[in-house]
């Protein structure tokens, strides 16, 4: 039962990343990679991780391709014409590299035939991930903050109008 | 029963084809779609070993992972709309000289 | 197994029935309570004082013509008011109702009416959801392939995702009082106190950032009738218009629900011990809906009362005001928590 939700998690997953990165309209490029977000928030679930299931759900799929639709938007949708027969060389290198990567971790990771073991709290790490980050990763928490700043800057920066 | 292997052949899955956006398209929207694909992949995948070695780490790993893409994609697309006000277009391949 | 998705089921349909009967009951509230405030009558010819008034709004829309203007993105269009209805009616399923110890339903125990007592991250999957709901906005507003739709289409998701920034906030407050995620949690401990007391700004707060939420007056700047031609569904007509205005007023019911829960004690009383079993199921789902129900109408009162703030004065307030109070609020609950006063 769980290996035939997987199944089809995974299955949507693959596709609507497909037409995320292949159609050429980009709001339907956008709106495809939200379900694709979906379903990794939905493995995530399985896995027990529920806070990043929301987390993925509230920042991913809520705030980051939100801002890729404004953006889209903004731009009107643009369509580049001629992309559909990029050059020869890019064509056999990008599609040699990405097959190589896919057949090798299929290859590499199939191999791994190890048993699954749930999160021993399965289902409530709020409050684990919480005591870790105020804990032993309490740098790393601060020092993130400090690059959301920056990039807030950096984005206002470099779409201010020389008036 | 779901393995190990399963998730990670999803995570290699998912990174492949966001490379293959990166690598293939032309629009500029098209690329940062990848380049966030591939970051999840990678989400994927750390989710699974923290689950698989029962250890938090892997998690908190993902919730860095999670606010530096957002940090990313707020520079990329700024900078996109500054490339498309001067050029009209956002195709990268017109990006190639030093000076527009 | 079979018996716990069938009280599931139950929850689920007593729950989702009362909330769709809420959408035509705040129909005759709104024209009503608009009325009144105006000095004239309102509807009171269909039905006696006007509450069959609903059901002959429902028929008009039903039978109105289904335009579909020439160059909209087909897929979009008819995408748009489905996600804006389904975003407001999953969101409740994690708001507890009522209190139900030591009921068993089929033999399964009933813990607390609400759908999902065992989700732990409660509020986040609340939150996560109403973030999703901005896209309902905005397809229907590039899906018209008109610019005043476009424009309120983006205006109101802007006004969204800034107003659900100080809602988060405030929220926060309220969760660190209570130390967990879930909302049963937080209803119990408010059994002495209710939040509002300790954290009244940060009610404060909630209450303005739902009205921005639900895109009521005074925040109505992207869909009022006389500001860009009725914004992002102009070109909606018949059901698709049903549609977002039923989602309206789920979203506002589902948020009085919320702050019902995290600042006005939910179903509790205080310092009164809600009895166990039916009876307190009964008595408690009652003292829940009479707050919800004094919310919907403090939403109808100043819909009618106040001005329309201009876009510019309600991204000001959201971003310069709302979100720095908050912020103090979080601050003040830090030190309390620190102290031991709360």
């Amino acid at each position: 039962m769980e290996l035939a939700i997987f199944y089809l998690v995974a299955a949507v997953a693959v596709l609507s990343a497909l037409v995320a990165v292949a159609h050429r309209n980009p709001v339907v490029n956008v709106l495809s990679l939200i379900v694709t977000f979906f379903c990794v928030a939905a493995v995530f679930a399985m896995q027990g991780a529920d806070f990043l299931a929301g987390a993925q759900v509230l920042i991913y799929a809520g705030a980051i391709l939100v801002l890729f639709l404004f953006v889209v938007m903004l731009l009107g949708a643009p369509v580049v014409s001629g992309e559909e027969n990029p050059r020869p060389v890019q064509k056999t290198l990008g599609a040699f590299l990405a097959a190589a990567v896919g057949i090798g971790a299929f290859f590499l990771f199939s191999s791994l035939r190890e048993a699954e073991t749930k999160l021993s709290e399965a289902g409530n790490t709020t409050r684990a991930l919480g005591r870790l980050l105020v804990g032993p990763h309490l740098f790393a928490f601060e020092l993130v903050s400090v690059v959301l700043l920056a990039a807030l800057v950096g984005a206002l920066v470099l779409v201010k109008r020389k008036h | 029963m779901v393995t190990l292997a399963h998730y990670l052949v999803l995570s290699g899955a998912l990174f492949a084809i966001g490379a293959g956006g990166v690598l293939l398209r032309r629009n500029g929207i098209a690329t940062l779609l990848g380049i966030e694909l591939m970051l999840n992949a990678a989400n994927v995948a750390l989710v699974a070993f923290s689950a698989f070695r029962g250890n938090l780490e892997g998690q908190i790993f993902v919730f860095f992972v999670m606010a530096v893409a957002a940090a990313e994609v707020a520079v990329g697309l700024a900078l996109l709309v500054a490339i498309f006000r001067k050029l009209q277009s956002i195709d990268v391949d017109r990006l190639s000289a030093m000076r527009w | 197994m079979w018996a716990e998705i069938a009280v599931s089921g139950v929850k689920l349909a007593v729950i989702a029935g009362m909330l769709l009967t809420v959408v035509p009951i705040m129909t005759w509230v709104e024209r009503r309570g608009a009325a009144f405030i105006q000095d004239r009558l309102g509807p009171n010819r269909v039905g006696p004082w006007g509450l069959l008034q609903p059901l002959a709004d429902a028929v008009k829309l039903l039978f109105k013509e289904d335009v579909t203007p020439a160059h909209v993105s087909k897929g979009l269009y008819f995408l748009a008011p489905a996600i804006a209805v389904f975003v407001a009616l999953s969101t409740f399923i994690v708001i507890p109702f009522a209190k139900a110890e030591g009921i068993e339903l089929f033999g399964v125990p009933l813990k607390g009416l609400i759908v999902a007592p065992d989700l732990n991250i409660g509020v986040l999957y609340l939150l996560a959801l109403s973030s999703i709901s901005v896209y309902g906005i905005v397809l229907a507003g590039w899906a018209s392939n008109n610019k005043y739709s476009l424009l309120g289409g983006l205006r109101s998701s802007a006004q969204l995702i800034s107003y659900e920034l100080a809602m988060t906030l405030a929220v926060l407050g309220v969760l660190l009082a209570s130390g967990d995620l879930r909302l049963t949690t937080v209803v119990e401990h408010q059994a002495k106190l209710w939040n509002v007391v300790p954290q009244f700004f940060g009610f404060l707060v909630f209450l303005v950032a739902a009205f921005a939420e639900t895109n009521r007056l005074p925040f109505d700047l992207a869909e009022a009738e006389n500001e860009l031609v009725a914004g992002y569904h102009v070109e909606l007509s018949s059901m698709k218009f049903a549609a977002f205005m039923m989602s309206e007023y789920i979203n506002m019911t589902t948020i009085s629900a919320l702050a019902t829960t995290l600042y006005l004690g939910g179903w509790q009383l205080p310092g009164v011990a809600m009895p166990d079993g039916w009876l307190g199921l009964v008595l408690s789902f009652a003292v829940f809906m009479a707050k919800v129900g004094f919310l919907l109408w403090l939403f109808v009162w100043v819909r009618w009362t106040l001005p329309r703030f201009r876009y510019d004065q309600l991204m000001r307030l959201g971003w310069k005001g709302l979100i720095p109070l908050a912020l103090l609020n979080l601050l003040w609950v830090s030190v309390a928590l620190a102290r031991g006063w709360l």
